[in-house]
C-alpha cells in the first residue's frame, strides 16, 4: 500500500528533480507550506551529497505510517566512497560551508527522525522521517 | 500555542495596516521578541504572516502569496543557521562550565604553603591572562630552608596548565638531600624531558634561602633572571644562571650561584609576563621594574608584589597579554 517513488542521481539536474518529488508528495501527505519547505531543503541536501561525494546514487521517497501518526520517508542511498568520520560530520559547524547552518546536522534539524550508516568503499545510506503534527 | 501567536499576530498587523501609526509599529516589535521567545523560526514567521494577511485581504492577488511561499523557502537556511548558532552557544556554555571546574581542581592541585624560616619574609603574586594559569610557583620548605620554584610553561592557556601538575609532583617527590638549586632544576629536567611531547618547554628558576648563613642559591632553566636588591650600595643585580630550558635535553647540567642577603635586601622572581608586559609603547625594559621596586623597597615583601602587579597591570588597562608572576623573598632583621 505505501506508494514509493525514487529518482537516480546522476547530474545536478536531478537533484532538481527529487526535490520536485519530494514536495509534490510532502504537500500530497498533507504538510503544510513549511514543512514542504523544510522536507524538500533536506532531500536536497542529501541529493547534493550524493552527487558531490559519491557521484551517483538515489534518493526515494515513502509515505509511511506508524502506530496512528503519518509521515513520510526519505532514503538517501549511493555506493560511494562512504563518510569516514561520522561522529565529526554530525557536529555542528564542520561542514565544508562553515557554518551556514545546513549539511547534514541541519537535515537531522529539518527532519523528525535521522539514521545514518556507511562504509567505507562500500557506501552510504541515510533514512530520515518527517511526521504530520 | 502557535495560533495564539498567529491570532496576536494578526490583530497587530490590522491594527497597524489601519493606522500606519509608529506606536503600533512599536507595538507590534515588541511582539516579535514573542516569536524569539518561543523559538519560532523565521520562515513559520513568514508562514504566521501569510496567514492573517489571508485572513484579512483574501482578495489579493495570487502574486502576493507565491511569493510569500517564496520567501518561506528563502527563509529555511535562515532558520537552520539561527539553531545551528543556539546550539552551538550551548556548547558554549557547556564547555565554559567545565572551564570553571578545571580551574578550581587546577588551584587545588597545584596549592602551595608559604614558608616560614627567620628573617625571610615573602610575598608573591601569580595572575593568569586567560582563565588558567601556565605560570607556576611552588614552595619548598626545610628546616631552615626555603625554596621556591618560579616556572612558565611556554605557551599558556589549558596545555600550559596540565603541564603543572607534573612539575608540582616532581617537587614533592624530592628527597631532602636533592633540594640544592641545581639538583632540583637536573631532576625537573628530566622528568619534564621523559613526560612531555617535544613541543612544550618550560622555563624555571629556582631559589633558596638559608637562614643559617642568609645566603640565597639559585640556579636558572632558561628562565627571566632574578633581581637582587641591594640595600646597603641601593642598587640592582641581575641574577642569572647558565642552563637550558626544562625538557629539551635528558642530561642537561644547571649552574647553581649564590649571593649573601643583608637585611633590607631583597629578590624579586618573575615570570616574563613581568619583563615583557606590552604598553601601547611598546615593551616595557628592565628599569621599569627595577624603578617599580625601588619605589617601595620598604614595604613588605607582599606589598611589593602587589605593588608591581597593580601598576603593571594598569599600564595595560587590566587586560594582561601573558600570565604574570612575582615572587618576592626580603631579608629582614632576625626575630629572638
Ligand atoms: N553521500 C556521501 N558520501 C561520501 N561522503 C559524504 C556523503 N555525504 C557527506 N559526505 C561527507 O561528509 C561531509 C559533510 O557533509 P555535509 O553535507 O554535512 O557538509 P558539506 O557537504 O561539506 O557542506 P554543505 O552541505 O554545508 O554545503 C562532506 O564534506 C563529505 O566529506
Ligand atoms: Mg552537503
Amino acid at each position: 500500500m505505501n506508494f514509493r517513488s525514487s529518482v537516480e542521481i546522476i547530474t545536478e539536474w536531478d537533484i532538481v528533480a527529487a526535490r520536485q518529488l519530494g514536495r509534490n508528495e510532502a504537500k500530497k501527505a498533507g504538510f503544510g507550506t513549511v514543512d514542504q519547505a523544510r522536507i524538500t531543503t533536506a532531500i536536497s541536501e542529501l541529493a547534493r551529497n550524493i552527487y558531490l561525494y559519491a557521484g551517483k546514487g538515489k534518493i526515494e521517497i515513502e509515505r509511511v505510517s506508524e502506530g496512528g501518526a503519518f509521515g513520510i520517508k526519505i532514503i538517501a542511498s549511493d555506493e560511494g566512497p562512504g563518510i569516514p568520520d561520522l561522529r565529526k560530520v554530525m557536529e555542528d559547524g564542520f561542514s565544508t560551508s562553515g557554518g551556514l547552518g545546513a549539511g547534514m546536522p541541519g537535515v537531522k534539524r529539518l527532519m523528525d527522525e535521522f539514521k545514518v550508516s556507511s562504509e567505507p568503499g562500500v557506501g552510504t545510506i541515510i533514512t530520515t522521517k518527517k511526521w504530520l503534527h | 500555542m502557535p495560533q495564539e501567536v498567529g491570532r496576536q499576530y494578526k490583530e497587530i498587523m490590522k491594527k497597524y495596516l489601519e493606522s500606519h501609526s509608529e506606536e503600533d509599529l512599536y507595538v507590534g516589535q515588541q511582539f516579535s521578541r514573542r516569536f524569539i521567545e518561543k523559538e519560532i523560526a523565521p520562515e513559520d514567521v513568514i508562514s504566521i504572516h501569510k496567514t492573517a494577511l489571508f485572513e484579512l485581504h483574501p482578495e489579493l492577488r495570487n502574486e502576493v502569496w507565491d511569493s510569500l511561499d517564496f520567501l518561506i523557502e528563502m527563509m529555511i537556511h535562515y532558520g537552520l543557521t539561527l539553531r545551528e548558532h543556539q546550539s552551538l552557544i550551548q556548547k558554549q556554555e557547556a564547555i565554559q562550565m567545565e572551564m570553571n571546574v578545571a580551574t578550581k581542581v587546577q588551584d587545588t592541585l597545584l596549592k602551595t604553603k608559604m614558608p616560614s624560616v627567620n628573617g625571610l619574609d615573602v610575598g608573591y603574586i601569580s595572575q593568569p591572562a586567560k582563565q588558567m594559569n601556565g605560570d607556576y610557583v611552588y614552595f619548598l620548605n626545610h628546616k631552615h630552608e626555603s625554596g621556591v620554584a618560579v616556572a612558565d610553561v611556554i605557551g599558556k592557556g589549558i596545555p600550559a596548565a596540565l603541564c603543572m601538575s607534573m612539575i608540582k609532583f616532581g617537587m614533592d617527590g624530592l628527597s631532602d638531600e636533592n633540594t640544592s638549586p641545581r639538583n632540583v632544576l637536573g631532576i625537573i629536567n628530566r622528568i619534564v624531558e621523559k613526560g612531555v611531547d617535544d613541543s612544550m618547554f618550560i622555563s624555571m628558576f629556582y631559589g633558596k634561602y638559608n637562614s643559617e648563613d642568609t645566603t640565597f642559591s639559585y640556579a636558572s632553566a632558561g628562565h627571566e633572571p632574578a633581581l637582587h636588591f641591594d640595600s646597603r650600595k641601593d642598587v640592582f643585580t641581575e641574577l642569572d644562571a647558565k642552563g637550558l630550558l626544562l625538557g629539551v635535553k635528558p642530561d642537561a647540567e644547571y649552574e647553581e650561584r649564590s649571593v649573601v642577603l643583608h637585611d633590607g635586601d631583597f629578590i624579586a622572581m618573575m615570570t616574563d609576563g613581568v619583563t615583557e608586559t606590552r604598553t601601547e609603547e611598546g615593551f616595557i625594559d628592565m628599569h621599569t621594574i627595577q624603578n617599580l621596586l625601588h619605589d617601595v623597597k620598604d614595604k613588605t615583601a607582599q606589598q611589593i608584589a602587589e605593588y608591581v602587579y597593580n601598576h603593571l597591570a594598569s599600564l595595560q588597562n587590566y587586560r594582561l597579554s601573558d600570565d604574570f608572576t612575582i615572587v618576592i623573598f626580603k631579608k629582614e632583621p632576625e626575630q629572638v
